[in-house]
């Protein structure tokens, strides 16, 4: 393990802290906001723990808060996790044989850890590099629930904090890179498009998944001279200003992460 | 034990579940193949296509409805310094700080 460590560069565990950090004051208000809403101190410590999910954590207590059914909780809960069976299918690779190692590297499988190791093509610090950003994250978001029950109500609302904000930047940031490619750019403007559509009918989770229609977008690739420029015309004409297309569109979108490797199998370079 | 207790314990211990299940069958079913390079980009593009609608449901929409416009704002201020290179800590800071304060300024 301590081989792997020495694998990830500063930046890289640097930008691991400050997501962990801000997740873990997500995580602060979330038990803050559990416990408020009368639920009882150990569930959300206890969800925190076995679930490890934040937006399905937000999404159960918020329906049992407002009195709704724990059938219809759970069933939300469950349908804004969906998203990961896609997601462990494209960076499962990154944590590596065996079966208690697999139980566990799932369990941390997060949107955040994913989005690090889809910066690192392949190899040893994809694994270092998803294992760090779970193991972190895991610590700091219970960390944080646990003390947010508790303290509960000394704590200041996310919003008044833009806490609501910092998860959606993060993510965005995380991606940046991956938008470099045109197809890429192409399929997630129309997968924008899709989602921000059906957003206001379809409960939380469900527009996500249906956005994955945009990767058909990015299939066909030279097979026909698709008119390429109307995916990302229309994604600003109907999302202005504020979502993704109009970044996504722009010419050479680097991390902020200091990972400056453009070529997705090029990933040699300082390895050893 | 009250019924209720037993109720959220059951909802924890469903959705736990559930969410490995999810998380396992992802994690299994890649371990299954050995996706060629092609494939492997079409994955990846699938999950820059997620976190992009992620991003923008996550940024727009709050409980089916317009979320207001300080989030969406201090998002996008993130979103330009990531894309001018900032470092990540500023990123995240200005998105948040951003949101902050034009709640601060009154907006929702």
């Amino acid at each position: 393990m301590r081989s792997l460590w020495r694998t990830i560069d500063r930046s890289t565990v640097r930008s691991v802290l400050v997501v962990c950090l801000a997740d873990g004051l997500v995580g602060l208000a979330f038990g803050a906001i559990a416990v408020g809403a009368g639920l009882p101190l150990w569930l959300p410590v206890l969800l925190s723990v076995v679930v490890f999910a934040g937006s399905a954590q937000f999404l159960l207590v918020g329906v049992l808060a407002a009195g709704g059914s724990v059938v219809a909780a759970v069933a939300a809960g469950l349908l804004v996790n969906a998203r990961l069976l896609p997601l462990g299918l494209a960076v499962g690779d990154a944590i590596g044989g065996g079966r208690r190692r697999t139980v566990l590297g799932s369990h941390l499988l997060t949107d955040e850890s994913a989005a690090f190791a889809l910066l690192h093509p392949s190899g040893e610090r994809r694994r270092a590099v998803f294992w760090l950003c779970g193991v972190a994250l895991f610590v700091c978001w219970n960390l944080g629930v646990a003390v947010g029950a508790v303290v509960g109500t000394l704590i200041p609302d996310t919003e008044s904090l833009g806490l609501d904000a910092a998860f959606p930047a993060i993510l965005l940031a995380l991606a940046l890179p991956a938008l470099r490619s045109a197809d890429a750019r192409r399929a997630s403007a129309v997968g924008v498009v899709v989602a921000l559509a059906s957003a206001p009918f379809l409960p939380a989770g469900l527009p996500v998944l249906l956005a994955l229609a945009g990767v058909l977008v990015a299939l066909p690739r030279r097979a026909a001279p698709i008119t390429a420029h109307s995916p990302s015309a229309s994604a600003s004409a109907s999302a202005p200003a504020l979502s993704p297309p109009p970044t996504c569109g722009l010419s050479s979108p680097d991390s902020a992460i200091g990972q400056r490797k453009s070529a997705r199998r090029g990933d040699g370079e300082g390895t050893s | 034990m009250s019924g209720a207790t037993l109720g959220l314990l059951a909802a924890a211990a469903v959705l736990a579940v559930g969410t490995l299940a999810l998380r396992l069958a992802g994690v299994l079913l890649r371990a299954r193949l050995t996706p060629s390079e092609r494939v492997q980009e079409i994955l990846d593009t699938g999950v820059t296509v997620l976190f992009c609608a992620l991003v923008a449901t996550a940024a727009l929409v709050e409980a089916q409805e317009f979320a207001g416009w300080a989030r969406p704002i201090g998002v996008a201020v993130g979103g330009v310094l990531a894309w001018r290179r900032a470092p990540f800590v500023l990123v995240v800071v200005a998105a948040a700080a951003a949101a902050a304060l034009l709640r601060l300024l009154g907006l929702p």
